[in-house]
């Protein structure tokens, strides 16, 4: 039992880290800033990334990249894509880049022409259609659009391995939101001043931050053995685990968030901060392959 | 990155549950019968290779890297056995600031559970604040002598040795007047009060008054003015996971509650069931972190503030099945109450979080 990261996975997520810091939006107004979109496009796709599963990324590997560009809010698809990839390895169909589909909508499929979706256990191609209503403002949902093709079928044990990796990705990129969006308040209790003193000062405050980071610290654990289990244990058991790391890490994500925009009082409610954009993004990826408390089973390991 | 038990690791495991199956029955979790066998329980463990595994060699332990306590607490719980004695804290507080002498003098004993410990910190007066504890110590000849009163001294009426902070320089700073002693529990000049809990457990704590017990001067733990350290030390390794330890016994709990109950698990045992699990998990990578050095210092804080989250969801989830009808099931309830106090209350945590974690200004 040593749980700890190797070294190249540390090295794979300072990478990630420093590629989200340089290229994603450091503001809300950079959200708009096509050249950046561009640039950091084409930085993502130069590190082949996109395609970690079929290149034999572990669950835990793939984690951490999403984990890191949530934090940074990378825009440009990301999750989509390694999932995509992941059906792609597991089906033997064409290695492109492609979005992912769930059900009739291609999600994070910003500038993608093609998706892949799996239906019971059934893998089809489809194309992209016109983008759909969404609040995350890092991503974009279009709509599945003709042809729709089957290409291929998966047994039973892969098709959950697959689902247990979406739990994970889908995890990981809710906690790295909450990560960017505590990163953010934490800097912000250093530099706001009242009452002539930085507000990270008070106790309401700073106990605010500290409770975000112990939620965090939390998720961290729970989601690394999610992410192990994708490929270490039976499916079903990766499954649970990934299941009791979502509901975990939705719930400690959206207090984080909910904290962040709070600390940074009537800053926090204007459209100019970054603060809902982690939480919109922590919102969306809840959404996608949802767990509810209800399906957690209580016979515990 | 590996979840899964080493060969070693597995084989110890069997061992130990082999060991379990023949004598955690000997053993009471709880009430009086607990407490008339605990020190046997501890020495028991210590026999059978299961108690001090990650400590020195040189004083009795096994130098096995730090997750074997995460297979102890499992298995322990598993086998509804009794906890593991939580005294980490007070190996590692007389471990790194004790002499030689001291240290081969009473490590191994502390180790090995022939010789009970407790830790004589908080005052009536001085809890959080645990720097302004009016305890004194003054040197007479060879010996100091004790006046002054402790309270919340978990073990003291079991203890037969106590790590006391006392001020031995009133003049000095309050942080630099304070100095460490182990005192000798019987012995005159000590009385020791029990103090029961809201849970009605009585032999939980005490209040222990000091009026002119003595110690030799050889036994004060460091320098004379240096028991802040010591007392830092022990806090911060208070609050680690290996040393908060037994975490599975939440999940046993969980499972318990589960079985009892005739329809569906309230939300509330299903979102402790989930953060039992977190703790389960988050103490394996704390404690396989440990090898690469970490010292856990405030990051026991972050441990301590989730487990006592977990602690006191599982709490809730108790009153919740039983209601006010339940005396055992209240009883958890009511004792998960404590865990935001004891070993630093979660404001305290939160201040140090806060502060030598994130950055913030004090
Ligand atoms: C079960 C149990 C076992 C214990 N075992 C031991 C033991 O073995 N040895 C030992 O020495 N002690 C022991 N203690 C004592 C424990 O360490 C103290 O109770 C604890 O540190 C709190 O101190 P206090 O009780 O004086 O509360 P106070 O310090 O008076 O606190 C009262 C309230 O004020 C808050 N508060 C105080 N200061 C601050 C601050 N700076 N910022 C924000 N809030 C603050 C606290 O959080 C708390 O809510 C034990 C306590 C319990 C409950």
């Amino acid at each position: 039992m040593d749980v700890r990261l190797t070294t190249e996975q540390r090295e794979l997520r300072e990478a990630a880290a420093r590629l989200a810091d340089d290229l994603g939006p450091g503001s809300v107004i950079d959200l708009d800033d096509a050249d950046r979109v561009a640039r950091l496009e084409k930085a993502v796709a130069a590190t082949g990334w996109r395609s970690l599963r079929s290149d034999g990324a572990s669950g835990v590997e793939v984690a951490l990249v999403v984990e890191e560009f949530a934090r940074g809010l990378v825009d440009v698809p990301f999750l989509g894509p390694v999932l995509a990839d992941d059906l792609q390895a597991r089906s033997g169909t064409a290695a492109e880049s492609v979005a992912l589909a769930v059900g009739g909508e291609a999600v994070d499929a910003r500038g993608l022409r093609a998706a892949l979706r799996l239906v019971d256990n059934r893998i089809e191609t489809t194309g992209v259609g016109e983008p759909v209503f969404g609040i995350d403002l890092t991503r974009t949902n279009a709509a599945v659009a003709d042809p729709v093709t089957p290409v291929g079928e998966l047994a039973a044990d892969a098709a959950q391995r697959w689902q247990a990796l979406a739990l994970v990705v889908t995890t990981a990129d809710i906690l790295g939101a909450a990560r960017g969006a505590h990163a953010l308040a934490c800097d912000y209790a250093k530099v706001r001043s009242q009452y002539g003193k930085t507000i990270g000062s008070f106790q309401a405050v700073a106990h605010l931050l500290a409770e975000s980071l112990a939620l965090i610290e939390g998720s961290v654990s729970i989601l690394r053995y999610a992410a192990w289990a994708v490929d270490e244990l039976d499916p079903a058991e990766a499954l649970r685990a990934g299941r009791f790391a979502k509901v975990y890490t939705e719930r400690a994500a959206r207090t984080i968030c909910e904290t962040s925009i709070q600390v940074h009082g009537g800053i926090g409610n204007t459209w100019e901060c970054l603060a809902h954009v982690f939480l919109r993004r922590a919102l969306t990826s809840g959404a996608l392959f949802p767990v509810s408390l209800e399906e957690i089973d209580l016979g515990l390991s | 990155m590996d979840f899964r038990d080493s060969p070693e690791e597995a084989a110890f495991r069997t061992r130990l549950q082999d060991w379990l199956a023949e004598n955690a029955k000997k053993f009471p979790t709880s009430g009086d019968e607990y407490w008339a066998k605990a020190a046997q329980w501890h020495q028991a463990l210590y026999e059978g290779g299961f108690f001090g595994t990650s400590w020195p060699k040189a004083y009795g332990g096994q130098e096995l890297p730090p997750v074997y306590d995460v297979i102890v607490d499992e298995e322990l719980a598993r086998a509804g056995a009794p906890a593991r004695p939580s005294l980490g804290y007070l190996v590692i507080g007389l471990g790194r600031h004790g002499s030689e002498e001291l240290r081969q003098r009473f490590l191994p004993g502390m180790i090995n559970g022939t010789e009970r410990w407790c830790q004589g910190f908080s005052e009536p007066g001085a809890g959080s604040d645990l720097a302004s504890l009016t305890t004194t110590a003054t040197l007479e000849g060879d010996h100091y002598v004790l006046n002054g009163h402790k309270i919340w001294t978990s073990y003291s009426d079991d203890a037969d040795w106590c790590l006391v902070l006392a001020r031995t320089d009133p003049d000095a700073p309050r942080h630099k007047g304070i100095s460490g002693f182990i005192v000798n529990m019987h012995q005159p000049g000590i009385e020791q009060r029990p103090l029961p809990m809201i849970s009605g457990v009585t032999k939980e704590f005490g209040q222990v008054l000091f009026d002119g017990a003595t110690v030799p001067a050889d036994q004060m733990v460091g320098a004379p003015g240096e028991g802040w350290k010591l007392a830092m030390t022990v806090v911060s390794h208070e609050r680690e996971p290996s040393t908060l330890g037994f975490t599975a016994r939440y999940g046993k709990t969980v499972r318990n509650l589960a079985a009892r109950l005739d329809g569906e698990p309230s939300e509330s045992l299903r979102w402790a069931a989930v953060q039992t699990e977190m703790l389960r998990l988050h103490v394996r990578r704390r404690l396989s972190e440990q090898l690469d050095g970490l010292s856990h210092g405030p990051d026991g804080s972050l441990d301590k503030l989730l487990m006592t989250w977990v602690e006191q969801s599982v709490g809730h989830a108790s009153l919740d099945a039983g209601g006010t009808r339940d005396a055992e099931l209240l009883g958890t309830y009511l004792y998960s109450r404590s865990q935001s106090v004891m070993g630093g209350t979660s404001q305290i945590q939160k201040n140090i979080i806060a502060t030598r974690i994130i950055g913030l200004e004090a």
